[in-house]
């Protein structure tokens, strides 16, 4: 959402990249040969584990964009209580009908949640809750220029 | 043998939504659909995680639930705080939480217009896939696309202003708001309230004039009968923030009126099917399933008796005009998110002339007071409650939450049941066929990151299966 926040900075933007794979296009299998992928969210499902493996072996550059991705954050909070906790309080206790936790059809929930250089190799860190949309376009600049950002004085964890 | 002729169509992920999600086809033996099921994919916890935490961390913790409405989980967990501190907030506290909500609608509602859904309903339902998302609208008609971005932005910036940032802004508190509005900020809002006022009226005239060439989806997109819930005013008049919960029926009568929130327990019940991490609320005198309701946009025009403002009233009127009942093709939820824009920006203009709304009274301290709290208001998608529990030193002890989309689960399934039997020939599948299911999902606007509590960006995928559950085909978009 934080990306959407450059506003009419995003039509400049898509003149000069293509969105291939986003919740905001209709492509349903990630590409091959990616430049840059944004990803954000911490790694929780066996889904989730899958597609990131998916997404490094095809994007040149991944950038792991906001708390939830560079450090677990409040997705890792459930980590103490355990996956099991967590489903038994929404599945078992808060329901009035066929309590039970969902199993079919659905992704696994990991024991643990991660973030996501946990998983695979990650080129560059942002961090905030969330970015800003200025960091996340100086980024973009950057990388799309050839060089490394320097995020030391644009952005920090829970920024 | 037969089980060969049994077919299952997988659509996943499930695009321009926000969230993950697949949708599963299933097929009879001549390829007819019979059964659809919209499986939600994530889940966080946060009704587990959040105890032991202190109360006061309730509302900046619980808007981490979404990237979208953080405000309004900022203004019912607030408000579910308020009850635990019991006090009666003040009155320009009140009146600024409601700019702020009222801010993020706008916001909300023009991303789910412009930025998921006007591909869908400027290029066509089987318009190329690579070209069904803004920067498609953009190419062909620039106007349309700016005024999405541009309505988007006022929202934002009026959060920006008040919160201090775009996104989950800390400002919203228990017992009221961290800082009054300054007057600079007043004037700079106000400024900017006659242009969006016309995007929202040529975006209606807009959308009036090509939901003619809808009229087979209008006619099958969730149009069937159920309940409408959603909170109104003491005098039956729309309100995001506060009121008693109203519930219509299809023909329009109201059933309940006047529902206390904090006792929701006692008519919603919620339903745990075995496939999908979104449970299914239901009215619980109604029972499952007849008790099937919608909440959000299409709703609140069925429930409420008027905006209260006056161009919002207009287009009310004339919605009301489409039918005489309740109005109950979900394809419509389009229509009444673009009447709720008008009213938004009329409504915050109102309150941002009210000579207290630059008082510096704007919060009320107090120790916890109340074991219990439930805070409840309607967020862009329909209601939403939080539900709290505290301990002696005010550390959570239990939560519940019941998100806006989850309440639309039951009408989300049979809406693309429905849509699918129409539409979908297993024999000879199409793109747009699939798009169609799911261009219904996004006239519900369904955030799935809230709705299970799940967070990040949730791809949807369609699977179409076989009855003996086979998978008969994936359709896969050309990337």
């Amino acid at each position: 959402m934080s990306f959407l926040d450059m506003d009419e900075a995003l039509i400049a933007l898509a003149e000069k990249v293509d969105l291939v794979y986003s919740p905001l296009v209709d492509t349903k299998t990630f590409p091959d040969d990616v430049d840059i992928t944004l990803v954000e969210g911490a790694v929780s499902s066996e889904e989730d584990l899958h597609k990131i493996l998916t997404i490094r072996a095809r994007t040149k550059t991944l950038v792991s964009l906001g708390d939830c991705a560079v450090t677990s954050n409040v997705p890792g909070m459930r980590n103490p209580f355990g996956a099991k906790a967590v489903c038994d309080r929404a599945y078992r206790e808060n329901t009035t009908l066929d309590a039970g936790t969902p199993d079919q059809d659905i992704p696994k929930l990991l024991d643990r949640v991660r973030p996501v250089h946990e998983a695979v190799h990650v080129d560059v860190f942002i961090p905030g809750c969330p970015p800003s949309a200025d960091t996340i376009a100086y980024v973009l600049t950057e990388l799309l220029e050839g060089r490394q950002p320097d995020l030391s004085s644009k952005t920090r964890f829970g920024a | 043998m037969e089980e060969a002729t049994r077919k299952t169509i997988v659509i996943d992920p499930v695009t321009r939504i926000e969230g993950h999600a697949k949708i599963t086809l299933h097929l009879n033996e001549d390829g007819r659909v019979e059964d659809a099921r919209f499986h939600v994919t994530q889940f966080r916890g946060f009704e587990k995680f959040c105890e032991g935490r202190p109360f006061s961390e309730m509302p900046a913790l619980m808007a981490r639930i979404c990237g979208i409405c953080p405000v309004s989980h900022l203004i019912a967990s607030a408000k579910a705080c308020d009850a635990l501190l019991a006090v009666r907030i003040p009155p320009t506290a009140d009146k600024l939480r409601r700019i702020f909500g009222l801010a993020q609608v706008v916001q909300s509602h023009a991303l789910s217009f412009f930025y998921l859904s006007s591909p869908d309903l400027l290029l066509g339902m089987d318009a190329d896939p690579a070209k069904t998302s803004l920067f498609g609208v953009l190419a062909e008609k620039q106007e349309l696309a700016r005024d999405g971005i541009r309505l988007r932005q006022f929202g934002q910036q009026i959060i920006e202003r008040l919160g201090g940032k775009r996104i989950h802004p800390a400002w919203v508190v228990p017992g009221g708001v961290s800082e009054p509005l300054s007057q600079l900020n007043r004037d700079a809002i106000l400024a900017g309230i006659p242009e969006v006022l016309k995007i929202a009226e040529r975006t209606l005239e807009w959308f009036k004039s090509v939901v003619e060439r809808f009229r087979e989806e209008v006619a099958t997109f969730g149009n069937f009968p159920t309940l409408f819930l959603g909170i109104v005013k003491k005098d039956g008049g729309l309100t995001f923030y506060d009121g008693g919960i109203r519930i219509v029926n299809a023909a329009g009568d109201v059933v309940a009126n006047g529902l206390d929130p904090a006792d929701y327990q006692q008519y919603i019940g919620e339903k745990v099917e075995s496939w999908t991490y979104l449970k299914s609320p239901y009215y619980m005198p109604t029972g499952y399933p007849e008790g099937i309701y919608r909440v959000g946009p299409l709703a609140r025009m069925n429930v409420a008796d008027r905006c209260g403002t006056p161009r919002a009233d207009q287009e009310l009127a004339e919605f009301h005009e489409l039918q005489r009942t309740a109005v109950l093709s979900s394809f419509h939820y389009h229509h009444a998110r673009l009447i709720e824009i008008l009213y938004c920006v009329e409504r915050m203009e109102q309150l941002l002339n009210d000579p207290e709304i630059l008082s510096k009274h704007v919060r009320a301290f107090a120790r916890p007071n109340s074991p219990e709290g439930v805070g409840c208001c309607e967020a862009p998608r329909g209601t939403l409650f939080h539900h709290y529990k505290i301990d002696e030193q005010g550390l959570i002890r239990w939560a519940n939450l019941i998100i806006a989309t989850g309440h639309n689960n039951m009408a989300m399934n049979r809406g693309i049941l429905q849509v699918a039997k129409h539409f979908v020939r297993g024999e000879r599948l199409t793109p747009g066929m699939l798009n169609r299911v799911e261009a219904l999902i996004r006239a519900y606007d369904p955030c799935l990151s809230c709705s299970t509590h799940a967070w990040g960006e949730m791809p949807l995928v369609v699977e179409l299966h076989s009855p003996s559950g086979e998978i008969l085909d994936e359709v896969r978009r050309p990337c």
